[in-house]
């Protein structure tokens, strides 16, 4: 026993392993026993789910699934994670669309313009999340620049309003995350052999289709690790539809924050986080692992 | 020439857009007038106003604080985790270790957020233990989910790298500790210094998972802006955005300069 306690292999194994079972994996089982719970007032407010009854000593089971159907049945709830898909979707589509020629380019320039490019990407990365949200607040007011630059071109002739909708949130979403969609582009695109490009015109293909048949193929890993980062975290974020949008559009992040913060209805909030990992995580993990054997198998 | 007119098109254009909203944010943080947008005049009145606002400054040191110690210790754990899974085979319920330590880099921060408060008051419950939520409870909280992305970064670095190297080491004789401390250790250096840099980052700017755990005194800088800028706009928010950016600039030209310079050597 000595000798495996010992062992620095025991130790970088266990110190980790423990760590994370205890602060994230019963958590999670956490969130899963009171999403069965029976709601009530109190604190906490939800009913214990083994309890021993006082008067007979029996012991009382409390296990429901109401929570469950009463999300899926309103159709309030599947409707703000069907508005965080689409969200979702939407600006992982433009983010792509903007991203991939600037990942190009930065990666094909020379060494030292590539690196100064590449310091200019990462610095809005490193900035603050929420004052580069909030910086789209400012620009957007009734009263901000883009109105007054709009209204002094005459081209419109009273400001809009372009905060507090679902537009200004697809906005502020591609604005943030379009840095988690180039770095990994970049990452592809810069270890990219461009003899192939040459190959490809000595061959007598043209532009367009070298483009299609030689280029996005072989950049499709980037795009792929792209596109996951910006999709997963935008189908729960909660800040950007919290500071731009309004109430034209409900989000899934905003539901459960609300749930919990607003209704204290515990046991709602953690069946709404059940079936987001249910609908959202493990999706996303079958796909990964029948990528990486599809790609294995190649 | 046509390419050459389209390439510098797109990335004008596109770094244009990645910069002018923050731009737009420090020359307005100049300005006097209380209403943001109203332009009155040049005036440093707010960075006045942002350094004697404790509020502001004692939250961005406990976001420092926070930051520091959680990146020292999900540093310490993201080496082990990814050296574990690198390295060594015999791990009990592998899948289930490789599930745990991976599951966070895909996990919404509401949820994780919402999960550790829950656990917090069920431990709470039941052991007495956090006596509180605080800045102890914030800082597991950002321990935990910064693992994963420090576990990330050291797995990929260690599998990239010959495994002959560490061999070699054992043939000359070198025993398996020593192996570690001079041989493996020197090559994931850097990996382990951009972990925790991330890892930092990673807390300095989280405010989901903060705002879920947080409790009396341990507003980190995230909340309290937040809470700022939530119903409408603060001068004082322009006058702090233009010194982060200020600072992230700084590092950025010093990293660059470095860099060249070693380019130049080689």
């Amino acid at each position: 026993m000595i000798s495996i306690l010992k062992n620095f292999k025991f130790w970088f194994v266990f110190t980790p392993y423990f760590w994370l079972v205890a602060f994230f994996f019963i958590p999670l089982a956490i969130i899963m026993k009171i999403s069965l719970s029976v709601s009530e007032w109190g604190m906490p407010p939800y009913k214990d789910i083994l309890a021993i009854d006082e008067v007979t000593g029996n012991l009382i089971i409390n296990i429901t699934s109401s929570n469950y159907t009463f999300i899926f049945s309103d159709f309030f709830y599947l409707q703000s994670y069907l508005n965080s898909l689409s969200l979702a979707f939407t600006s992982t589509l433009i983010c792509l669309i903007i991203g991939y020629p600037i990942a190009f380019y930065v990666a094909k320039s020379k060494p030292k313009t590539r690196n100064l490019l590449l310091i200019l990407l990462v610095i809005p990365f490193w900035t603050s999340f929420l004052l580069r949200v909030y910086a789209w607040k400012v620009l957007l007011q009734g009263n901000g620049i883009l109105n007054t630059i709009l209204m002094k071109f005459g081209i419109i002739a009273e400001p809009l309003s372009l905060l507090h909708n679902h537009y200004a949130v697809i906005l502020g979403v591609v604005y943030t995350y379009l840095p988690f969609m180039i770095l990994p582009l970049y990452g592809y695109l810069v270890k990219f052999d461009l003899r192939f490009i040459d190959a490809a015109h000595d061959l007598g293909s043209r532009n367009i289709n070298t483009f299609f048949k030689v280029i996005l193929p072989l950049s499709l890993p980037g795009i792929i690790a792209g596109c996951m980062l910006v999709f997963i975290p935008v189908v729960g974020e909660f800040v950007i539809p919290e500071l731009l949008g309004g109430s034209d559009k409900l989000y899934f992040g905003k539901i459960i924050w609300d749930e919990f913060f607003v209704n204290r209805d515990w046991p709602v909030a953690s069946a709404l986080a059940m079936s987001g990992i249910l609908f959202l995580i493990i999706p996303i993990v079958i796909f990964q692992i029948s990528y990486s054997r599809y790609n294995f198998k190649k | 020439m046509n390419k050459f007119f389209l390439k510098y098109i797109l990335l004008g254009i596109g770094f244009a857009f990645l910069y002018f909203p923050i731009f737009t944010l420090i020359i307005y943080s100049f300005n006097e007038s209380k209403r943001v947008m109203v332009w009155k005049g040049f005036s440093l009145k707010w960075y006045a106003e942002l350094f004697k606002n404790e509020q502001i400054l004692e939250a961005f040191y406990i976001s420092i604080k926070i930051a520091s110690i959680s990146a020292t210790f999900a540093t310490l754990l993201g080496v082990m985790v990814g050296y574990s899974l690198a390295r060594i085979s015999k791990i009990p319920f592998r899948s289930f270790f490789i599930f745990i330590s991976t599951a966070p880099l895909v996990m919404p921060e509401i949820i994780l957020g919402l999960s550790l408060l829950l656990f917090f008051i069920s431990a709470n419950n039941l052991f007495g233990l956090p006596s509180s939520k605080g800045q102890i409870t914030v800082l597991i909280s950002h321990i935990t989910f910064s693992v994963a992305f420090v576990a990330v970064i050291i797995q990929a670095r260690l599998i990239s790298f010959n495994k002959s190297i560490e061999e070699a080491a054992q043939d000359l004789g070198a025993v398996p500790n020593s192996v570690i401390w001079k041989v493996t250790l020197p090559v994931i250096l850097p990996s382990i210094i951009s972990g925790w840099l991330l890892a930092f980052t990673l807390s300095l700017d989280d405010l989901v998972v903060a705002s879920f755990t947080t409790g009396p005194g341990a507003n980190t800088l995230p909340i309290v802006v937040f809470s700022k800028v939530r119903m409408g706009l603060s001068p004082e928010v322009n006058a702090l955005s233009a010194v982060i950016m200020l600072a992230i600039v700084s590092i950025a030209i010093g990293y660059y300069i470095k860099t060249r310079n070693k380019s130049d050597v080689n």
